[in-house]
C-alpha cells in the first residue's frame, strides 16, 4: 500500500487528505482556521489520527492553496486551481464547470472532456462575494453559518444587498434589519450577492457547460448553492466533502508524482 | 573614469545615456536652450531638430515607481484633487510637477522633493503630446501647460476604426505636424531646420531597426534575450530614438545576445532552465517589477513575447511626412478590435509562446479594454491558454503578489498539461 497526503491550507481553513494507491480515502480532515494559525499544525494532527499512520509512512506530499508555500511537510506545490480541477473531475467525470468559493476567493473553472483546464477566473483585489463576506454577514446578522442554509429557505423574498464593499454591505444589512425587514430575507439577499459576483466569473469562461459541480467551504451552505443556481439558471452538483476537493487534487497529484518518480 | 561607449556593455549604456539625458535637459536649462516634456509616443523629431532637451514623464513616472518612489508622488497629485481613477502615471508626474513648480515659486525643495528616489528634472519650458495611445495625455499635458502656463503642442491622431490606415487620416495628421512646426517657430523665433530634421528622421529610424532586431532575439528557442529587459531598455527607445544613444546601445545589445546565443547562454542561463514561454501583455507592474518577474522565472517561463516595445516600431520613409503620420498612427492600440487582435496572435506566434500573461492594468483603460478579447482571439486561433491578473503601472496599492502567483502557477501547469 503506498500512501500520498494532499494538504490545501487556505485563507480560511486548513484541509488534508490521505490516499491509498491514489484512489482509497484513508482519512480526511478540516480545521476552519487557515495559513498563519494553528489550523496547518492541527489538520495535520487531525488527518493522521487513528489511520496507525504518520508522516513517515507518506511516499509523496502535494501542498496547494493560498498557504502552500508554507507547508515545510510538501514535496511539492501546485495550484488550487489544479488540485480542484483534478479532485472534482476524479469524483464526478461529467464535471465541465466548477465553482469554488472559498474564504477569499471565488474561481471559476472549465473543464475540458479529459480533466485539463481550458480557462479558469479568479476575484481580484477584493473578497466581496467570497465566504468572508458571507461570515461577517452571519455574525451581524447573528445566524450561525450552519443555520445559514436553513433561514434562506425560509425567505419570503429576497432582499437587496448591493453595495460590493464588504464595510458597505455590513451596514446595508444593519439598516435593513433595522427598519425591520426579517432576517431570512436578508439571508437569502446576501447569498444572491455573493452569487451574482461568482456568476460574472463564470460566465467569462465562455457559455456555461454542464455539469456544474461547486466546491469549497461555502458549497457546504445550501442557501448558497440554491442562489448560485438561480444566477445561472442551471441545475448544480455540490461536490461530496466539498471543502475537500482540492485536499484530494492535491493527493491524487501526489499520487502521479510519486508514480514517474518510480 | 571616463565613459567609453566602444567598452561598455549595453546595460552600462542604458544607465549611462539615461542619466546623460537628463544631464543634458538641466545643461540646456543653464544655457537658456528649452527643455520639452514629451508623451511617450509622440513624435520627438520636430523638437529634437529644434534642439529643444527632451524629458519624458511617463518614463520618469515608470523609474519612479521601480524605484518604489512612486507612492509620495501619487499622494501630492491626490493632494491636488486628482482621483485614484486616473491613470498613475499621470497622477505621478503631476505630483511631481507640483513639486517641481513649488520648487520654483519658492526657491526652496520641499522635504518630499529634496528626499525623492525619483530622478531630478527640469520644468518644461514647452510640452508636446499625442493622443495615439489615449486621451488621457490629452487633459494631462493641457494641464500641466495650464499650470505652468507653457505651450502645448498636440498631435491630434483619428482612431483607426479600419485598417489599412485612411488616406485622408494621413494627410490631417500630416497637417497636425505642420502646425506643430509653425508653433515650434513661434516658439523658439527661429525658421525650423529642416535638414538636421531629415537627419533626426534618419536616426529614428536606426533606432527603430536597432529595437526591433533586439527583439527578435526572443524568436529563438531557447531564447538569449529575457522579455524583461526590455521593459528596461525601453526608456531609450521611448526617450532616446531621436538620439544616437538608442541605437549605440540596442546595437551592443543584439551583438551581446548573439554572442549569448553562440556561447549556449539564454534568457535563464543552461536552456533546460527555459521550461515555458510567455507572451505578456501589457504595461510592466513597475512597482513589483522584482516579483512579477521573479514569479515567472521560479516557473521556468521566459518572456519572449510582448506587444508593449513594439508600439515603438516606429518605421517610415524620412523625408515623407505621411509616411511618418502612418508609423505614428498605427501602434496597435489605436487600432480596430480585429487588427489588434491580428496584431497579438502574430506576435504570440513569433514569440512561440505556450502562454499569455495579461495585465488588468487598473490604471491603463486603453491598453486592458480589450485584453479579454485579444486574449480569446489568440486562444482560439492557436489554443494557447492565458490568465490575466490585477495590477498598475505605478500605483502599488492594486497588485497582490499572491494572487499574481497564483495565477502564473495555474498557467504553468496548463502550459505543462498541453506539452
Ligand atoms: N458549515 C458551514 N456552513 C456554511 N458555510 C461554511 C461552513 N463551513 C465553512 N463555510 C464557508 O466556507 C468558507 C471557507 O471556505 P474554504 O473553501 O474552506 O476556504 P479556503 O480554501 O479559502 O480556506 C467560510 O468563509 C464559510 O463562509
Ligand atoms: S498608461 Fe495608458 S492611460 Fe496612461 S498615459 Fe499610457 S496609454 Fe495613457
Ligand atoms: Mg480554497
Amino acid at each position: 500500500m503506498v500512501y500520498t497526503l494532499g494538504i490545501d491550507i487556505g485563507s480560511s481553513s486548513s484541509k488534508a487528505l490521505i490516499l491509498a494507491d491514489g484512489k482509497d480515502i484513508v482519512s480526511s480532515a478540516a480545521i476552519q482556521v487557515g495559513t498563519g494559525t494553528s489550523g496547518p499544525g492541527r489538520v495535520m494532527e487531525e488527518v493522521f489520527r487513528d489511520t496507525g499512520l504518520s508522516l513517515e509512512d507518506i511516499a509523496f506530499t502535494v501542498a496547494t492553496g493560498y498557504g502552500r508555500f508554507s507547508v515545510k511537510e510538501a514535496d511539492k506545490q501546485i495550484s488550487e486551481i489544479t488540485c480542484h480541477a483534478k479532485g472534482i473531475f476524479h469524483l464526478i467525470p461529467g464535471a465541465r464547470t466548477i465553482i469554488d468559493i472559498g474564504g477569499q476567493d471565488a474561481k471559476a473553472i472549465r473543464l475540458g472532456d479529459n480533466g485539463n483546464i481550458l480557462q479558469f477566473y479568479m476575484n481580484d483585489k477584493c473578497a466581496a462575494g467570497t465566504g468572508r463576506f458571507l461570515d461577517v454577514m452571519s455574525r451581524v446578522l447573528e445566524i450561525p453559518l450552519d443555520n445559514m442554509g436553513d433561514a434562506h429557505f425560509k425567505a419570503t423574498e429576497w432582499a437587496a444587498v448591493s453595495s460590493t464593499c464588504t464595510v458597505f454591505a455590513e451596514s446595508e444589512v444593519i439598516s435593513q434589519l433595522s427598519n425591520g425587514v426579517p432576517r431570512e430575507n436578508i439571508v437569502a439577499g446576501v447569498h444572491k450577492s455573493v452569487a451574482t459576483k461568482t456568476c460574472a466569473l463564470v460566465r467569462r469562461c465562455g457559455e456555461l457547460q454542464q455539469e456544474v459541480v461547486m466546491c469549497g467551504g461555502v458549497a457546504k451552505n445550501p442557501g448558497a448553492v440554491d442562489a448560485m443556481e438561480k444566477a445561472l439558471g442551471a441545475k448544480i452538483t455540490v461536490a461530496p466533502n466539498p471543502q475537500i476537493t482540492g485536499a484530494l487534487g492535491a493527493a491524487l497529484l501526489a499520487w502521479e508524482a510519486y508514480q514517474k518518480q518510480q | 573614469m571616463e565613459f567609453n561607449p566602444a567598452t561598455a556593455s549595453s546595460k552600462e549604456c542604458l544607465a549611462y545615456y539615461q542619466a546623460k539625458l537628463d544631464e543634458e535637459a538641466w545643461q540646456a536649462k543653464k544655457e537658456g536652450r528649452l527643455v520639452c516634456w514629451s508623451a511617450s509616443v509622440a513624435p520627438p523629431e520636430f523638437c529634437v531638430a529644434m534642439d529643444i532637451a527632451m524629458i519624458y514623464p511617463e518614463t520618469h513616472a515608470a523609474g519612479a515607481g521601480a524605484k518604489k518612489c512612486s507612492q509620495e508622488l501619487l499622494d501630492v497629485a491626490h493632494g491636488k484633487g486628482y482621483n485614484i481613477d486616473i491613470c498613475s502615471y499621470a497622477r505621478t508626474n503631476l505630483g511631481y510637477m507640483e513639486l517641481l513648480k513649488q520648487e520654483a515659486l519658492t526657491g526652496a525643495k520641499s522635504e518630499t522633493l529634496a528626499n525623492s528616489k525619483a530622478s531630478y528634472v527640469p520644468l518644461p519650458d514647452l510640452v508636446i503630446t499625442c493622443n495615439n495611445i489615449c486621451n488621457t495625455l490629452l487633459k494631462w499635458y493641457e494641464n500641466l501647460a495650464k499650470e505652468l502656463n507653457i505651450p502645448c503642442i498636440i498631435i491630434d491622431v483619428p482612431f483607426n476604426h479600419t485598417m489599412p490606415v485612411q488616406r485622408h487620416n494621413k494627410e490631417y495628421i500630416a497637417d497636425q505636424y505642420r502646425a506643430a512646426i509653425h508653433q515650434l517657430e513661434e516658439v523658439t523665433g527661429r525658421a525650423f531646420d529642416y535638414d538636421k530634421f531629415l537627419k533626426v528622421q534618419e536616426q529614428v529610424q536606426r533606432s527603430v531597426y536597432w529595437w526591433n532586431k533586439v527583439a527578435t532575439y526572443a524568436g529563438r528557442v531557447p531564447s538569449p534575450l529575457n522579455g524583461f529587459d526590455l521593459f528596461n531598455y525601453m526608456a531609450l527607445i521611448v526617450c532616446a530614438r531621436a538620439r544616437d544613444y538608442a541605437e549605440i546601445t540596442f546595437h551592443k545589445f543584439a551583438d551581446e545576445l548573439e554572442a549569448k546565443d553562440a556561447a549556449g547562454q539564454y534568457a535563464f542561463g543552461a536552456p533546460e532552465n527555459e521550461k515555458y514561454r510567455i507572451t505578456w501583455e501589457g504595461i510592466a507592474v513597475w512597482t513589483y517589477l522584482g516579483a512579477t518577474f521573479k514569479g515567472l522565472k521560479n516557473q521556468g517561463a521566459v518572456m519572449t513575447g510582448s506587444a508593449y516595445p513594439g508600439i515603438w516600431n516606429l518605421q517610415y520613409t524620412p523625408g515623407d511626412l505621411e509616411s511618418m503620420a502612418e508609423a505614428y498612427t498605427k501602434v496597435y492600440i489605436n487600432t480596430c478590435g480585429p487588427n489588434r487582435y491580428e496584431d497579438f496572435m502574430n506576435i504570440v506566434k513569433n514569440a512561440k509562446s505556450d502562454g499569455l500573461v495579461m495585465h488588468l492594468n487598473r490604471s491603463c483603460k486603453q491598453m486592458g479594454l480589450l485584453n479579454q478579447e485579444g486574449a480569446e482571439y489568440v486562444n482560439k486561433m492557436l489554443g494557447v491558454p492565458f490568465v490575466s491578473f490585477d495590477g498598475d503601472q505605478t500605483d502599488p496599492n492594486v497588485f497582490s503578489q499572491a494572487q499574481y502567483e497564483t495565477r502564473i502557477q495555474a498557467l504553468c501547469e496548463m502550459m505543462e498539461a498541453n506539452k
